[in-house]
This record gives structure tokens, sequence and C-alpha cells, in this order.
């Protein structure tokens, strides 16, 4: 196992966990959505979070980052306690997540969505809002940092237009670039590739990889085998709100439980077979 | 041609001036943040009371009296906002509507020797119509009608360069953020509860302002200064000048004023006399109040239909509302 350790990181009980869960329980009425004992990601690893539809991986995402509640269960961020935390306050300690259902601010310009992201913003502070001179060099910064990222993500030339106008995909990139304007130590991306076209999927692909190798970590929900093959890590399997299997991305393909759990109990075999990816190889 | 003079007359008038300020006041709540406020009467009511209280009761100078009212309305924001500002965006619509009716009725009941019932308080602008510079009529316009209309209107662009100023930035990013999505917000860090609070509270100290200038234009602060007409004519305004723009409430507020000005000299012409153009069984003379707001509902939901923006609205921007 690489150690990326990076320089942020601060000593826990446990160096190497930069997400550790215990016992989060959501209950909707009489219903288990979430029913998850022990989790732990790894700090600066890219850990893909699959599962059947339904199977609650976006209410865990709800309740880490405090946009839900849980009825019971701890967990920690960098070993701080997070539950009861409001969910700003989780982005703002680090862990900043993105929406299954694209969230961008239709009227606000591609570019305002980006800026709007970057924290400890002088200009948001209601006294100094009207003075330019106190944020007018944060807002240069700011934007020269949101128009690389766009470029990155091939949207700088949308940057004028309201982010309204952007495709489905499109949404997808900027609300992931946004994310990462937030400086974040850990992002939670929640099926990032979704209607993303293959050509742009790569290079999202290696995109993430960059922000492993910047010591962000990762913790993505991915349907598609392939990518979750190609570069994760560790991989994380729910079904019906638990976590039901864990390991390398080989390893959990493997399992039978997993396969029961994707397939229902009538087809054996290997969900390998069905994913034969081409970066399968890369382990750890 | 005394039609158009007298609609432009009152395009430009106090009361045009103190519902151009309640107007800005909405449009940073309402047009900026998409807080739904339907009692801005009531922080203009607060205001105008605060101010006219200190004066009279508590005797304080002037501008002690202006800053009790301004601490009044920012505290009605604070008691609106606290408990409503983290539910659902329809119950702080249903607490201010609620708080500005019983806000009214408060003043024109309770304590009557400090708030003098539906009679209300005068006699405190006294100090500020010593510093008239005005002695002569203009226009038409009564000296300390002038005096009170230049402060009005005075207060309008000092007001309307502030709220410019902080919108422009980062802040006023992320208030028009909040209109559109909280839950983005939050995701990247943003306090969305802290800076509801502080649109709701600044609208109502605009909102204040207003007050004043009814408290100081009339000499006197009545109950009835400050029934939900004022917050829905001043609703009309936004809606008719347009929202989230800086020019939207004042445009709104003078050409309401001056429309309604021209509808009842229209109608006033045409009902008038023995044979009246309008013949009696329709409409008399005396119904012409009453007609001029029927139609100014009319023209509104016209309005709403072939130009939902407002005069400065930008069709394509509402229609991203995706
Ligand atoms: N607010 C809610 N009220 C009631 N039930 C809910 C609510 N939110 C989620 N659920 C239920 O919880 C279960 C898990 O939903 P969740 O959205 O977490 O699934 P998921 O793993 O993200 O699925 P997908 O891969 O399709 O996105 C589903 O059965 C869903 O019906
Ligand atoms: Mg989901």
């Amino acid at each position: 196992m690489p150690e990326r350790t990076p320089a942020a990181a601060r000593s826990g009980p446990d160096p190497a966990v930069i997400l550790r869960v215990e016992n989060v329980e959501r209950r909707f009425g009489g219903f288990t959505a979430v029913d998850v004992d022990h989790l732990a990601i790894r700090r600066g690893e890219i850990t893909a979070l699959i599962g059947p539809n339904g199977a609650g991986k976006t209410t865990l995402f709800n309740l880490l980052t405090g946009f839900d509640r849980p009825d019971a269960g701890r967990w920690t961020f960098d070993g701080r306690p997070l539950a009861g935390v409001p969910p700003h306050r989780v982005a703002r300690l680090g862990m900043v997540r993105t929406f299954q259902l694209t969230k961008v601010l239709s009227r606000l310009t591609v570019l305002e969505n980006m800026r709007i992201a970057a924290p400890g913003q002088l200009g948001e502070r209601l006294w100094l809002a009207p003075f330019s001179l106190a944020w007018g060099r944060g807002e240069k910064e700011n934007t020269a940092r949101a128009r690389a990222l766009l470029a990155r993500f091939l949207l700088d030339d949308k940057r004028d237009e309201p982010a309204g106008s952007l495709s489905g995909g499109q949404r997808k990139l900027l609300e992931m670039a946004r994310a990462l304007m937030v400086e974040p130590r850990m992002v939670m991306l929640d099926e990032p590739m979704a209607g993303v076209n293959p050509a742009l999927k790569q290079s999202l692909l290696e995109h993430i990889v960059s922000l492993r190798d910047d010591g962000v970590s990762v913790l993505f929900v991915e349907h598609d085998m392939d990518m979750v093959h190609e570069i994760s890590d560790h991989v994380v399997v729910m079904a019906q709100g638990r976590v039901i299997a864990e390991g390398t991305a080989r390893e959990v393909t493997k399992d039978e439980r997993v396969v029961t759990a994707y397939l229902g109990e009538r087809f054996g075999g290997d969900l390998d077979d069905a994913a034969a990816a081409p970066g399968a190889g890369r382990g750890r | 041609m005394d039609i158009l003079t007298g609609a432009l007359r009152a395009g430009f008038s106090v009361d045009a001036a103190y519902f151009c300020l309640a107007a800005i006041g909405l449009n940073v709540q309402f047009g900026y943040a998409g807080l739904i406020n339907f009692g801005q009467a009531g922080f203009l009511a607060v205001g105008a009371y605060g101010f006219a209280v200190g004066s009279v009761w508590l005797g304080l100078p002037f501008f002690t009296a202006i800053g009790l009212g301004l601490l009044c309305s920012v505290a009605l924001g604070l008691v609106l906002g606290l408990p409503t500002l983290r539910l659902r965006a329809d119950y702080l619509a249903i607490a201010t509507i609620a708080a500005a009716e019983v806000l009214r009725l408060f003043f024109g009941a309770a304590f009557q020797d400090v708030f003098h019932g539906r009679d209300g308080i005068s006699g405190f602008s006294a100090a500020f119509q010593a510093a008239n510079p005005f002695h002569q009529p203009f226009l038409g316009y009564r000296p300390a009608d002038l005096w009170v209309m230049t402060v009005g209107w005075g207060l309008v662009v000092i007001v309307s360069v502030f709220v410019w100023s902080i919108m422009r930035g980062p802040w006023g990013r992320v208030l028009k953020a909040i209109r559109e999505d909280e839950d983005a917000v939050r995701s990247l860090g943003k306090n969305v509860y802290a800076f509801k609070m502080q649109a709701l509270a600044i609208g109502g100290l605009i909102g204040a302002l207003g007050g004043f200038i009814v408290a100081l234009g009339q000499n006197s602060v009545q109950p009835d200064n400050f029934s939900f007409d004022l917050t829905f004519i001043v609703c009309t305004m936004l809606v008719l000048g347009g929202a989230a723009r800086i020019m939207g409430p004042i445009v709104g507020a003078v050409a309401f004023w001056a429309c309604l000005s021209l509808v009842s000299g229209i109608l006033g012409a045409l009902t008038e006399g023995r044979d009246p153009v309008i013949p009696a069984w329709l409409m008399t003379a005396d119904q012409i109040g009453t007609v001029r707001f029927v139609l100014v509902g009319v023209a509104l939901v016209v309005l709403m239909i072939y130009r939902p923006q407002g005069i400065f609205g930008d069709r394509k921007e509402m229609a991203l509302h995706a």
C-alpha cells in the first residue's frame, strides 16, 4: 500500500484513516436505508463506493456531510467527531461533497459558480462587502484559480454563460470543479461520471488520480465497474444499507456476496466477466 | 396637461419616496436572497414608531430617536428570522404577514398613553423642520414637503449605492446563490442561515428608513399607515420595476405612483360634469379611489403574463430557472 500521508495530516488515533464511521444508522419510517457498523476511508487514497440502486450510498453521503441526521452513530473526520456538525462546517473542515442530482447555480455564470466556492473570502463579511479594496485582490486570485480549474475541465469557454445553459454532463464537470475550488482534503463525489462522454471520462479519471497525488482523499460513488477498476485503490460495497464487502476492485468482484447482491441469487459467476477492465491490474 | 403634471408630481412625492425605500428593502430580501417577506409594512411600522416614541415619549434627541427606530427594525428582523430562517421559505412568509398585522393592531390598541391608539403619535418633527432650508413653495410642493422629499430621495440614492456596493461582490453573490439552491451553497462551506439573517435585517433597516419618511412626511404616525395595502403595493412596485436590479424598485415606485395618479386623473376627467363620458350608473367620481386599484390589479396580471421580469429584468434569466 502506498504511504501517501499529506503534510496536512494530523496525528489522530490512526493517521492512515481520514474518515471513520461507526454504527451509523438511518431509518425512514420502518425502512432502514443505512446501517453501517464500521467503515474506514484511508487518507490519500481513492475509494470507490459501489452497490445496487437503492443501496443507501447517497443517503450515507448525506449523513456524513451533515445534510441529513442519522438515528444513531458516530463518525470522525481527521479524528474530529462530526455528528451534529452542520453541512457548511463540514465543508470548511475540508470534506466537500457533490450531488448525484447536480446542483449548479443556474442563474449565476459558470465563473461565478466557481468563485463562490473559494474559502475564506473577505468580501463575504457584510462589513467588508461594500469595499472592493478589501476583497478585490482575493477575488482576482480566486478568479485565476477558477479559470485554471475550468480549463482542466474544458469549461473555460463557457465561463461567462449562465450555468443553467450547460448540458447535463457539463453540469457534472462544473460541480466537480467547484468542489475543488473549496480546497478540500477529502472529496465525496456522487456519481461524478454519470452522463459524461467517454473521452472526457478518461480525462476526469486522470484528474481524480492527480487529486490523489496532490494528497486529497477521494470517495466516489460509481456504477461503471470499468471506472472503478481503473482508478480505485480500495472498493467498498454496499447493499440494502449495509457494507457487505471491502477490498481491491479485483477482490470484491470475485466476492460471492457482492455478485449475489448485484445479480440476485439466480446468477452465479464472476462480476469481472462483465467488467474485464483495461486497468484492472492497478491494485495495491 | 394637468393630469400629466399631476402624475409626474405624484411620481416624486413623499409617498413615492417612502414606498421606494420600502421596495429597496424588499429587493434585498426577496429580489436578491429570495426571502419571502410579506410584512414589509411591519418593518416600516416599528421604525416609525420607534422613532416617534423615542422622540415624544422618551424625549430623545432626533438622531438618537432615529437610532432607536433602526434598532427596533433589526430586533423585528431577528425575532422573525431566528425561528423561521432554518425552515422552509413559506414559514417566513407566514410569520411576516402575521407579525405585521399584529404590530398594527398592537400599536392601535395597546399602551394608549404611549402609542395613542388609532390617533397615533404626532408632534415630533419640529427639530427636523427647523433644519429645513426651503422657504418657498416650488413646483407646487410645500416647503415642508420639499424638505422631506429631499431627505427621502437622498436616502434612496444613498441606500441604492450601498445596496449596489454589497451586491456586486462576494456577499451579494452568496445571496443570489441562496435564492437558487441553499444546499449547493451549504455544500461549499457558506453559513446560509447567517447570510439570510443579514439580508433580512438589512432589508428591514432600509424599510425602517421608509418608516421615518412616513412619520416626518405627515408629522404623525398612525397604525393605519402600515396596513397590508402597503406591503402589497411595495410588492407590486418591485415586480413592476424588476426584482434583483438596483434600479428596479426606484423605477417601480415612481412608475407606480405616476400611473396611479394618471389613472385617477383620467377617471376624474371622464366622470366629471353634468354629462360624464362614463355614465353614472357604471361609475361615479367618488369610486375613483377604489376603481384605480382594480385597474392596477388588472395591469399587474397583464404584466405578469407578458413581462414577468418587470421593466428592468432579463427574460433570458427568468427562463433559466431550471
Ligand atoms: N428521504 C427519504 N425518504 C424515504 N426513503 C428514502 C429517502 N431517501 C432515500 N430513501 C430510501 O433509501 C434507500 C437508499 O437510497 P439512496 O438514494 O441512498 O440509494 P443509492 O445507493 O444512492 O442509489 P442510486 O445508486 O440509485 O443512487 C432507497 O430505498 C430510498 O428509497
Ligand atoms: Mg445515489
